[in-house]
This record gives C-alpha cells, structure tokens and sequence, in this order.
C-alpha cells in the first residue's frame, strides 16, 4: 500500500517539497549573513537592511510562502485525495483488493501528513532566519517596515514557529474531509481553499487576541512615545484632544488596545480644554505631555509581551491540532460507512 | 485432436452438441482408439464455455464406454463407432432414397424437403426427451 | 453442499426506493452464476453488497461464511470487477500488477505475467491509452491473479464489441477451469450466460423472480400450447408462470416437477432465452406477490 500511496503521490510531493527546499536553501544560506549584520551594525541595523534588497525579498517571499503552504497542501494533496478516486471510479478497483478502507485511507494520510509537516516546518526555518531581526527589536532598535514588526503581531505570527506546521495539518484534514463529502476534485479543491482562507484570517483576527491574559500597563504620556492624535470638539469652541495614541515602550510586544484614563483610573471622555494649546502645535506638545503625566493622566495599554510568544504559538497550534485530530477522526468514521 | 464448435440457436443443449460432435468424429473417423479428447481448460478457452459443461460430456461418452479420462494426463477414446458406419445400414439408405423420391414428385424443392425432414426430425427428438 | 454466498431477506433502500428487496438466495460453491435482468433491477447493488461496497439496509448476506463489511471478512478470498473494468488512467500495465502484488497476499506474479504476455499488452502502456477490451482484460488479470475462492463481475462485457466480448468470456473460463473459481458474472445478454453459467439468478426490479441451477430449471419448465382454456383447470402441481392467450389458444409458460399428461397439451421445452424472458416479461403485480422459486440441488 505504501508503494501505491507514494506512486500516486510523488508528482504533486515533489513539485511542492522541490519549490519549498529551493527556498529553504535561500534561507539557509542568507541567514548567516544576517546575523552578521546584525552583530556588526547594532543600531543602524535596520537602517542598512534597507539597501539589502536580496533580503529584503527573502523575507516578504518567505512570509508569504509560509502562509500560502498550508491552502497549498490541503488543495492539492488533501482535496483530490478521495474525490479523485471517485470521479475516475478506481476507488472500485483499490477498494476491492485485500486492504481495508481504513488502511487504504490511513496509509494515503499518514504519507501526506509526513509530507506536510516537512512542508510546515519551513515556518520554523523562518524563525530561525529572522533571529537576528528580533534580536534587533528586542535590544530596543526599531523600524516602521513589515520587516520590523514584533513576531508576535498577527501580521507575522502565522508565519512562524511551528504554527504553520499545525496549520498545514489542519489543511490537509480539511481538503481530506472535503475529499470525502463533496466527492468532485475540482469543488473539493475550492471548497478547501475558502475555508483554509477563513481559518487563517478568523485565527489571526478573532481567537488570537483571545487566547492569552493580556498584561495591562499605565504608561505616562512623554514626546517620545506618543504614536498620534485625533482633535476634536464642538466647533465653535477651540479643539481639544479628542483621542491619544502612544507606542508601547516594551519593545517586541504587541498592543491588543489602548484608552486614556485619568488620575481615578477612569476612562477619559474629554480632554481638559488647557489642551486645546498644544493641537496641532508641535513645539508646545512636550509641555503638554509632561502636564498630562503629572496631572495623574495615564495610558492603560493592554498588551502581549514578547516573551508570550512561544505560550501563544503553543495554545494556537493545540487549537488547530485538535480541529485537525477531529476532523481526521471523522474522516476515518466516515470512509467505512457506504460509498458507491 | 477434434476442435468443437458451439451453435448457439441449434437448441440442442452445449454439452450434448459436444457429446453429438465426439460421436460422429468417432463415426467419420476423425477419432481412432487412443486419441486425446480436447483437455477440459483448452475446450473452454477456445469456445468460452463452462468446464462443467465440457466435463459432463465427457463423463456422458464415458458412460458411454467410447473414451476414458486418465487423470491428470486427459480423456482418450476407447472405442470406435465405424461398426455402425454409414455403410452398414443399407435398407434404411433404400428407404431413405425411396422417400426422396416420393418428396421430389410431391413437387417439393430441396429447400422444402430439407425443412421437412428437420422440423420432423427436431419434434421427434424434443418429444423423446419431454 | 458448500455455499459460497448466501443471503437471508437482503434489501437494499436508497431514500423511498428500494434498489433490491427480499432478497433470499443459496449460491453453491464451484458454479458460474449468471445474475440476469433488466437496468435498474438491482444487480449491480447486488454484487456491491456482496462485495462489501455498500452494507445491508435490510436482511443479510455472507460470503464464504463472513459478512463482506466485518473485519475479519475473507477480502483476499473474493475479487471483484466493476461496471466498466475501472483502471488508474495514468499507471502502467505494469504499475496495476505491482499494484496488485502490494496489496494482495496471495498474489500470483507468474500468473498475471503470463496473461499479459499471452495478450500482447505492452508492460509500459498507461492503463488509459488501451481500449476497452485491453481494460477489460487487465482488470481480470487483477481480478484472477489474486487468487480468490469467489470472483463477481458487474456487467464486464457490455460495452465491448462481440470479440473482446468472446476474448473476455475465453480466458475467464479458462481461469476458472484452471482455479476451480465460483464466479458471479452479471449481464444482460443471455447468450453469454447460456455458454458460460451453469446457474442462473434472474432479478426484475429489486426482486428475485427464480433462482437455481440452469439444467434443473430447463428441465422443469415447458411451455404448454392447447385450446383456450382457464388457468385453475390446470393440474395443481404446474406453477404457471406466464401466461398467454388468443380468441381460441391458450399459451402458458409452467415450471412443474411432473410430466404433463393431458393429451391436449403440446408440451414443448424453453431454451434459456425464452426462460428467462419469461420470468422477465410478468406483470409486477404477479411477480411481487410470488415468492422467488428457488431450486436447490
């Protein structure tokens, strides 16, 4: 049966393993080089990645393609798995020899499910290429590119550790279980593609701010670390502030959400009309600033730090793993059941 | 070696049109003492027939005492049937020829007397087994 | 006696349809069956629950003594060849023997060899660049090679030209004079089951109209030409099958055990054809409400 199930298999493995390993090999390769970088440039790191197109276009193409890998592997490994069987009618044929279903389809996943794990693991190369670029943002340099964004920000989590791994997973139980009910190649294929879609966005969007207790921090307002502001008011007053954005200054964190509080702790409606002075004028803003802190106005900043990264991956990928496990349970009750 | 032929709308059943055509090979002596019978696999392949049907008629001309199976080497013939050749039979040829004769003045063409003799003859042998 | 299928009351239920019902039956091990009728009649999910495709909505049916959907069913025991002789398009005749090997323990590899030689089909040839009779007879080679006690064919020569057709029929034949085979071949031309079957299933919508050996069956049914004439004054013993008549004739179909012995009666015999047009050609109401005759050795 392995011998059948990789027959059948190996075209569509290679194609994608081969596409994948040519890139891990540009990672392999470059990833030294960056951590070099690093070590030598310290502060101007990010500054010099600038010129670095080749590196720069290693990691925009290497996050995508982590994140493209899991729809890849459930629509072409996972949804034609059984479908096609079905359409060509040889499922008369395999069926009808000396093996079970069970063992027909456990021997075709088991090879499949390898394969995606390897396919996965590429987000745990990435990891490890960016190092440096984390190291960077952890010592505190920064940079408003895709490239200097926290790892733990959705943006990028799906693209590292071993979540993509987990994901890849869920996708082939998807395409499997798609395989299975809809029977037809081609509406499996498609089916898994919106869904694994869904996933992904619904996983990043939704249950990820979700999954850890996030840690909240008054932080004082200072030139530095304000992020932005929004006036406002009745207009035929003078505007005042009506909203305050700051950078957390915990480098590498992510920020679930930010209000305003005064000295009681209590959520700012209006701001105190003195500030009406410091709207739009970027000399008085410092001064500003420093009255806001000392009049007892804080930021409550809800955030997750980066040493949540690991936790969080851990808690996502159990999440996934578990709707792989349930899924591939029903495939497996499924099969033996009739199927003309 | 015999080949058997299979016809499908003569009515007769399969293992007996075998029997039959073993019968006149021996007749016509096509078949002498000691020859082989087709084996049971190469009958089958050639006509696409059931063994069971091939063996029953060998089991029939065994009965018969003209042919005897040896295992696992084959059926072989055991006796002629040129006693009873053609030639033996002369009164039954006169009469025969006489028929004929009295067929042909009736103004029967030889279409219509060959009709004649076979769906008599075909009656006669289906009441006989009825 | 040795049986190697056997079902009790199997019926098979698709949403309010019944693609087979009541179905009760003794196959005798060492026979070639021919499962006869119509499209539609329920043969081919007949031999799917006997293959263990489908499982019973209804009753129950055993293959060499174990349901076809438990565990410990007999699958290297039974082969199988589905409507249309199924292949894998894109492997290679050599591809579907190693196929067969892999997942057959007792896989022949002299014998599959040997019929593909003795074909003439090349090793390397993908499976859908043949015709259909090459197919055909590759799905066989699988199906024999195997080695298995039982072998169900749905309908392997319908779409086949008349000498593919009788390639086909040769080297099954061949095969099971060679293994001692039971064999399960559905079809509906009576032709081939009148040269290859030595016992006959007829099945007209969902139902088994007569089941039995052929030779008994031909010798039991006659056809009785006389005078018109009321079905009831028939002798109590002649199971009328069909019956018949003009302005002045009455013709009926009968299967009885007991010579006829009226003289008015022209008794004749029913070739196969006739004999399983017969069962085929009763209204439905006669026919669901007889029960199968079944005639056992």
């Amino acid at each position: 049966m392995i011998w059948l199930a990789w027959r059948q298999f190996r075209l569509s493995a290679l194609a994608v393993l081969g596409t994948l390993a040519v890139f891990a090999a540009a990672l392999a390769i470059s990833g030294p080089q960056l951590a070099e970088l690093f070590r030598e440039s310290q502060a101007s790191f990010f500054e010099l990645l600038e010129f670095d197109d080749f590196k720069k276009a290693v990691f925009v193409v290497g996050t995508a393609l982590v994140y493209a890998v899991p729809a890849v592997v459930g629509v072409f490994w996972g949804a034609p798995l059984v479908a096609r069987e079905f359409e060509a009618g040889t499922h008369r044929l395999v069926w009808t020899q000396s093996v079970t279903r069970t063992h027909w389809l456990g021997t075709k996943l088991g090879m499949a499910a390898i394969a995606a794990l390897a396919a996965g693991l590429l987000g745990l190369l990435l990891t490890w290429w960016s190092g440096a670029i984390d190291d960077a943002i952890a010592a505190g340099y920064s940079s408003d590119t895709l490239m200097g964004m926290p790892r733990i920000t959705p943006v990028l989590f799906g693209a590292r550790g071993f979540l993509p791994a987990g994901l890849t997973l869920l996708a082939l139980a998807i395409g499997v279980t798609a395989s299975l009910v809809i029977r037809r190649s081609v509406v499996a294929m498609a089916t898994t593609l919106v869904v694994m879609v869904g996933v992904q966005v619904s996983l990043a969007v939704l249950v990820q701010p979700n999954l850890l207790e996030p840690r909240v921090e008054l932080q004082s307002f200072s030139l530095e670390t304000l992020d932005g502001d929004m006036a406002g008011g009745p207009a035929a007053v003078v505007a005042t502030f009506k909203q305050i954005d700051v950078k957390l200054d915990q480098p590498g964190a992510w920020m679930l959400s930010q209000t305003t509080v005064d000295a009681s702790g209590s959520a700012v409606d209006e701001f105190p009309s003195w500030t009406s002075d410091c709207v739009g004028q970027r000399d008085a803003m410092a001064g500003c600033m420093a009255r806001l802190t000392t009049e007892g106005y804080r930021q409550r900043v809800s955030y997750l730090p980066a040493s949540d990264f690991w936790t969080l991956q851990l808690v996502e990928t159990g999440i996934v793993l578990g709707l792989a496990a349930g899924l591939t349970g029903f495939c497996f009750w499924r099969i033996r059941r009739d199927l003309t | 070696m015999i080949e058997f032929h299979l016809d499908g709308r003569s009515g007769v059943s399969p293992y007996l049109q075998l029997v039959q055509q073993v019968r006149r090979a021996l007749r016509l002596g096509l078949l002498s003492e000691g020859d082989q019978l087709p084996t049971v696999k190469d009958a089958v392949s050639e006509l696409a027939i059931n063994p069971n049907t091939v063996l029953k008629a060998y089991r029939e001309l065994e009965h018969e005492g003209l042919v005897a199976a040896r295992p696992g080497v084959g059926t072989f013939v055991t006796r002629t049937l040129t006693n009873n050749t053609l030639a033996a039979h002369g009164p039954l040829r006169q009469s025969l020829e006489q028929w004929l004769a009295r067929a042909r003045r009736a103004g029967l063409d030889d279409e219509s007397i060959e009709a004649l003799f076979l769906s008599t003859f075909r009656a006669t042998v289906s009441r006989e087994t009825a | 006696m040795n049986t190697v299928l056997q079902a009790r009351g199997l019926g098979k239920k698709y949403g309010r349809k019944w693609a087979l019902s009541d179905c009760t039956l003794d196959v005798p091990a060492g026979r070639v069956v021919g499962l006869v009728g119509p499209n539609g009649a329920g043969k081919s999910t007949f031999l799917n629950l006997a293959v263990g495709m489908i499982t019973p909505y209804a009753g129950t049916v055993e293959v060499l003594g174990e349901s076809p959907t438990s565990r410990s069913a007999p699958r290297s025991r039974v082969g199988y060849v589905g409507q249309d002789t199924p292949t894998y398009a894109r492997l290679s005749v050599a591809d579907h023997l190693r196929l067969g090997a892999h997942l057959n323990p007792a896989w022949d590899a002299d014998l599959a060899a040997g019929r593909i030689a003795r074909l003439g089909l090349d090793p390397d040839q993908r499976a859908g660049r043949l015709s259909g009779g090459q197919r055909a007879q590759l799905a066989l080679t699988l199906g024999i090679a195997k080695r298995p006690e039982l072998l169900l064919l749905d309908e392997p020569v319908s779409a086949l030209d008349p000498l593919a057709r009788r390639e086909f029929l040769q080297d099954l034949m061949e095969a099971v004079a060679d293994q001692q085979l039971s064999v399960v071949l559905s079809s509906h031309l009576v032709s081939d089951v009148e040269r290859a079957c030595d016992f006959l299933i007829v099945l007209v919508d969902s139902r088994v109209q007569v089941a039995g050996d052929i030779e008994e069956l031909l010798a039991t049914h006659h056809r009785l030409t006389g005078p018109r004439r009321d079905p009831a004054t028939l002798p109590a013993d002649q199971h009328v099958v069909t019956a018949s008549h003009t302005d002045r004739q009455s013709t009926y179909v009968v299967r009885t055990d007991a010579p006829t012995l009226d003289p008015a009666w022209a008794v004749s015999n029913l070739g196969l054809e006739d004999l399983v047009l017969a069962y085929m050609s009763r209204p439905p109401t006669v026919r669901d409400s007889r029960p199968a005759l079944q005639v056992l050795r």
